[in-house]
């Protein structure tokens, strides 16, 4: 047990210091940054002159093995952009995200479990297929062009929602910022969360009905029917039970996709998260911001696997680290 | 203990937010003293003389003041200066007479001292305006409201570069250890970043990066009051996003309108848009020097020869672009500089009609007889319709059998083209803070050296004009001057140096009964609203 | 068997085509029809776009730009020019650059989809067949491709091809770079799959028995593994191709994608975008419905295929 943790956690390090090395490689294409950090009057000489102090000139080695060397001791440098310290700045920005991964995550789960079980179950009905439908228009159509519509229904036309913003936030302990509190702060959340959540909802849906349909002709449900058992018993206890499984370790393993899609919900509705503070950086070659938020999204991930791997581990020697029966 | 404190803080946030949400939703505008103000991009920092970018310096001209300001009409207005002249004896000289009775926000009076501090430190090597600086050798306090600054050499026009010269408290300065602007090698985050201590009509509140800023009235400053007393400053960068914020009620003044929906927001109820010329031209230039092109299909370069530069100047419909790209929110013109600039004339609006057929004859003469093809680059994300304007350009070029293939991309790609020679041909916006022309001719004609021409990636190089765009830097008869740089204009515009489109127009947009004014470097002031 | 009931071979392969249960639950489904048909209108419109296009919207200098901002079906105030769809903010005819917008989003589609499938299947065998550290390798390159955010990784591939590619060639290479991008961020699905069923089918008797008979391993693979894992394959990669085209959508919002001059429908949407406000609604509104309508097609088409594809439901 412990060796296997160790190895795993060997190659979580591993994996980690892949992406710093390949994201920090690519920052030199994105863009130069001396020339968003330059008024238009500065020299050659004083371009030159920053360059050297923010040590880009250095041989690109040098510059990796400084920048994991600090990042190692927490120290990512301060943003070229914003002038303050990297950490700080995407701690402050993080619980914004969060909180809208996570409402984004349970609305999709809701919806897309309730939906999936009601169409498994008709399957033939006018409503399934009306569902099935329209739920793929939310897998259809990019995710900017939804929001920019959902902004002119509910924001200009009805007036029932805000356009931007997270709305009033309050402080909960000491760097989380909440907008789950105040009530424009709930208001906001809706329309970026339908934005994100559409997606994930579509996905979790038809894996649900897809997983419904499979564990319905299996011999232990027909055995359960056997038993008299009523419909609703077999259908929520026996069979949902069974795809449950399958549906949150995707579910779980889709965060690493929230937050990516994160980066486009944030721009439009100018959702103060790390992922409109990623676009922002690209925009102005501001490396040390995204370096660490590369860096975050790895961990965030490397972490997800790590824990998914442990709990397989714990709940089935067998399987080791072969888990892809159960991803599909 | 800190818990008990904590619910609190928390409490009244709690209660500041509802308060907040009910505002938002309300049917009636809000207390008319509160302005809710959007633009595309926040500031980058509040230190003060570390970055030379528009939305900084305009949220930091509320909070710090400069020496001189600029006017809306383009002209210089006093500020925390009351009297700037050449000294009578010394033409290396500027006094600068200050006002009396000024005080920073921390209740610190305002003095000569200040201003010889912020000078030193404006002109530190971390600072973002320190080009605009270059001349000046020493400040000196010759009293408490009297201050000489020293220049390397005559320098009639250096007044003109002090409109965004902010004045900091120099004890403040030495307090938390900020004397010289945000380093980034050091590896720190400097105090100014974040805090401020200016002199100007509001201080700040509160402040989150790219989220909110809030400034309140400064009840002990200096000037007329305001009738704006709190200004809540949201940064909003996708345009449709800011165009439905305003349209929803949930800001008051939007600031960078796009062009294509003035029209209709002229049209809303409750909505109006006020507009006016800004302080930038939009032009093409070319690489006209070099032996070939890196992107042409030819084997010697097309730009160099006058005739198709001609050509190009008869192929492009600037009336047209006015018309549909820009919605005619902007001044077409042959010359890239705006009207209100020092050296600019009427003529420098005329330009031929559009020729195709003389066109097409011109680059058939110049020795292509089948034309020829380039790459033109272009920013996606800097000036009004950059791209479309491009891509505009690209057709009417290919009606005269050029066969321009169009690279555009962020900002951040296109301009080291322009600053390391990597284009042959490339759209640019040079605006000219200091009004006067020399600032164009230094950055865009003068050939490329030292602090010359930095912005030239036509390669343009005439050593007799290099000579004359030098003797206007220290020529203090003014008249003499004006005639030179009306001579450099001539041959500059003689050359074909710059393929000039428009003058950008700006366009503000405010809820029905909040009045601004447009300002030419898009720098508008809160304390200048007024509330119908 | 005799020569005469060899000649009718192909009839009898339509045929079996015809009685297959694909094709007939493909006949008994109207949404498959419709889905279908509409996929295949566009598909073909888009293919012969240069044929039935009014205007080439790549010929810049046909362009006249006092034609911008027609209503569909209204002259235009300066030109009296008339078009179907109207004309957008550069005068381009809505109706032509639709098709060969279309035309650029359907390649892209469909080659990124080849290439993730071709990548996909080869790792999937490989991993499968060979197992040991080949499969932990791709097995473990896989998780982090599956949980990195792909738009993240098309975002870091063009910034990568920016760089080796000459500056010349960036615009023409523009297209291929956000075909491997999107492939790239969409292999691993069908490697999962590709593996897994490998692994089944690998140790059945036919193949045993072809192993022990000294048949190569590749044609082992391409023989009898391959055609058994078609299915599953077929119905991602329907999926798959939908997905692709809002992707390539999704990137030209984040400014990589085609360039302006030759837009894609996701290009064309981003433009659009703009005018939601200004009431040029024509410029948004049909390049979205083209979008949507292909995208649902194909998307239900998918749907369609997987569930006729699992004998178990039907």
């Amino acid at each position: 047990m412990l060796a296997f943790i160790i190895r795993r956690v060997l190659q979580s390090v591993l994996v980690m210091l892949v992406v710093a090395l390949v994201s920090f490689s690519l920052f030199r294409f994105v863009g130069d940054p001396i020339s968003s950090m330059v008024g238009q009057e500065a020299s050659i000489a004083d371009r030159a002159a920053l360059r050297d102090a923010l040590g880009l000139n250095d041989p690109f080695l040098i510059q990796f093995a400084r920048f994991v060397g600090d990042a190692v001791q927490g120290n990512f440098g301060i943003s070229y952009r914003l002038q303050q310290p990297v950490m700080e700045l995407i701690m402050s920005r993080l619980p914004a995200t969060l909180e809208l991964a996570l409402v984004s995550g349970i609305v999709a789960f809701i919806f897309g479990v309730g939906f999936g079980v009601y169409t498994a179950l008709r399957r033939k009905g006018w409503a399934s297929n009306t569902i099935m439908t329209v739920s793929l228009i939310g897998v259809s159509l990019p995710t900017f062009l939804i929001g920019v519509l959902l902004i002119w229904v509910f924001a200009v036309e009805l007036q029932w929602l805000p356009s931007f913003g997270r709305g009033e936030v309050v402080s909960v302990g000491s760097w989380w910022r909440t907008g789950f509190l105040t009530h424009s702060g709930r208001l906001s959340l809706i329309l970026p969360a339908i934005t994100l959540g559409l997606y994930q909802m579509t996905l979790i849906m038809r894996l649900v009905r897809a997983e419904m349909l499979e564990v319905l002709r299996t011999d232990y449900i027909k055995f359960a029917r056997a038993r008299g058992l009523t419909n609703r018993a077999v259908h929520f206890g026996h069979a949902l039970k069974n795809t449950m499984v399958p549906v949150i370790t995707i579910t779980g393993l889709q965060l690493g996709s929230i937050i990516a899609f994160a980066i486009i919900t944030e721009t439009v509705f100018q959702w103060p998260g790390v992922g409109a503070l990623f676009i922002n950086s690209v925009r102005f070659v501001d490396v040390p911001v995204m370096a660490a938020y590369l860096m975050l999204i790895a961990l965030i991930f490397v972490v997800i696997n790590l824990i998914v791997d442990l709990l397989y581990y714990a709940v089935d020697p067998r399987l080791r680290v072969d888990r892809a029966k159960t991803r599909h | 203990m800190s818990m008990t404190i904590r619910m609190k803080s928390l409490r009244l946030s709690l209660m500041a937010g509802v308060a907040a949400a009910a505002m938002a939703f309300a049917a009636v505008p809000t207390e008319a003293e509160t302005l809710r103000w959007a633009r595309v991009a926040d500031a980058l920092t509040l230190d003060p003389h570390s970055q030379n970018e528009g939305p900084t310096s305009t949220l930091l001209h509320h909070i710090y003041e400069t020496l001189v300001s600029r006017a809306t009409d383009g002209s210089l207005e006093p500020r925390l200066a009351t009297e700037w002249y050449i000294h009578e004896d010394d033409p290396t000289i500027w006094v600068v007479k200050l006002r009396e009775g000024v005080t920073f926000h921390n209740g610190n009076a305002f003095t000569a001292d200040d201003v010889v501090f912020s000078l030193e430190r404006v002109r530190h090597e971390s600072s973002g305006f320190r080009a605009l600086h270059s001349a000046v050798t020493g400040a000196e306090a010759i009293d408490d409201h009297t201050v000489h600054i020293q220049m390397s050499g005559p320098s009639p026009l250096y007044v003109q570069n002090l409109t965004n010269f902010f004045i900091m408290d120099s004890d403040w300065a030495a307090e938390n250890d900020v004397e010289v602007p945000q380093n980034f090698a050091a590896g720190e985050e400097n105090y100014a970043v974040r805090n401020t201590n200016g002199t100007g009509p509001y201080t700040l509140v509160e402040r989150d990066p790219e989220v909110r800023t809030v400034l309140s009235l400064n009840e002990d400053h200096w000037g007329d009051t305001p009738q704006v007393t709190e200004i809540i400053y949201t940064p909003i960068s996708e345009a449709a996003t800011r165009v439905a914020a305003l349209l929803s009620g949930e800001v008051d003044l939007v600031q960078d309108v796009p062009v294509q929906d003035i029209a209709r927001l002229e049209q809303t109820d409750g909505v109006s848009v006020t507009t006016g010329p800004e302080n930038r031209n939009i032009f093409f230039s070319y690489d006209m020097t070099s032996e070939t092109l890196a992107s042409a299909n030819v084997d010697d370069n097309p730009f160099a020869k006058p005739e198709v530069r001609e050509a190009m100047a008869l192929a492009v419909d600037r009336e047209a672009i006015r018309q549909v790209v820009m919605r005619g929110q902007s001044q077409p013109s042959a010359a890239p500089l705006p009207p209100f600039v020092n050296g600019w004339t009427e003529e420098m609006h005329e330009f031929s009609a559009p020729d195709i057929e003389r066109a097409s004859q011109l680059i058939r003469d110049a020795g292509y007889e089948n034309g020829f093809s380039v790459d033109m680059h272009c920013p996606n994300d800097r000036y009004l319709n950059d791209e479309a304007i491009c891509q505009a350009v690209v057709g009417m070029l290919g009606r005269i059998g050029m066969n321009v293939n169009l690279v555009s991309q962020t900002r951040s790609l296109h301009f080291p083209l322009i600053e390391n020679w990597d284009t042959d041909f490339y759209l640019l916006g040079w605006g000219v803070p200091t009004f006067d022309s020399a600032y164009v001719f230094d950055f865009l004609v003068h050939t490329r050296e030292g602090a010359y021409g930095s912005f030239n990636g036509s390669r343009y190089s005439n050593p007799d004009l290099d000579a004359k765009i030098e003797a206007l830097a220290t020529m203090t008869d003014l008249e003499e001057r004006d005639a030179l740089i009306a001579e450099i204009w001539d041959e500059v515009m003689e050359d074909r140096v710059f393929l000039n489109i428009h003058n950008q127009l700006l366009a503000y947009a405010t809820r029905s009964g909040v009045n601004v004014e447009v300002h030419p470097e898009n720098q508008p002031h809160m304390a200048n609203v007024t509330f119908d | 068997m005799s020569d005469k009931t060899q000649i009718p071979a192909p009839r009898s392969w339509m045929f079996r085509a015809w009685d297959s249960d694909v094709a007939y639950s493909f006949r008994t489904s109207p949404v498959a029809i419709v889905a279908g048909a509409v996929s295949l209108l566009i598909i073909l419109l888009a293919v012969l776009a240069p044929w039935i296009a009014p205007h080439n919207p790549y010929d810049p200098s046909s362009l006249n730009l006092m034609d911008g901002f027609t209503p569909p079906m209204e002259p235009n105030a300066f030109t009296g020019n008339v078009y179907w769809l109207g004309t957008d903010n550069q005068g381009r005819d809505i109706f032509s650059t639709l098709l060969y917008g279309a035309r650029i989003s359907l390649f892209v589609g469909f080659a990124a989809v080849l290439f993730a499938m071709v990548l996909g299947i080869s790792a999937g065998l490989a991993a499968g067949y060979r197992g040991g550290w080949v499969d932990s390798l791709l097995m473990r390159v896989a998780d982090v491709q599956l949980s990195f955010p792909s738009i993240l990784i098309a975002l870091l591939i063009f910034g990568v091809a920016r760089g080796f590619i000459p500056p010349a060639y960036r615009e023409t290479m523009a297209i291929w770079v956000l075909i491997v991008a999107i492939g790239l961020s969409d292999w691993v699905q069908y490697a999962r799959v590709v593996r897994g069923a490998t692994m089944v089918e690998k140790n059945k008797e036919y193949v045993q028995a072809a192993r022990v008979i000294g048949a190569h391993p590749l044609k082992i693979l391409v023989r009898h593994i391959l055609p058994n894992v078609m299915g599953p394959v077929l119905v991602i990669a329907t999926i798959g191709l939908a997905l692709a085209i809002i992707a390539e959508a999704t990137l030209s919002f984040l400014g990589v994608g085609v360039p302006p001059t030759q837009p894609s429908l996701g290009t064309l949407i981003r433009i659009g975008q703009q005018y939601l406000f200004s009431g040029e609604w024509w410029i948004l509104l049909f390049p979205s419905l083209t979008l949507l309508a292909l995208a649902l097609a194909v998307n239900l088409l998918g749907d369609w295929l997987r569930d006729a594809l699992n004998p178990r439901l039907r």
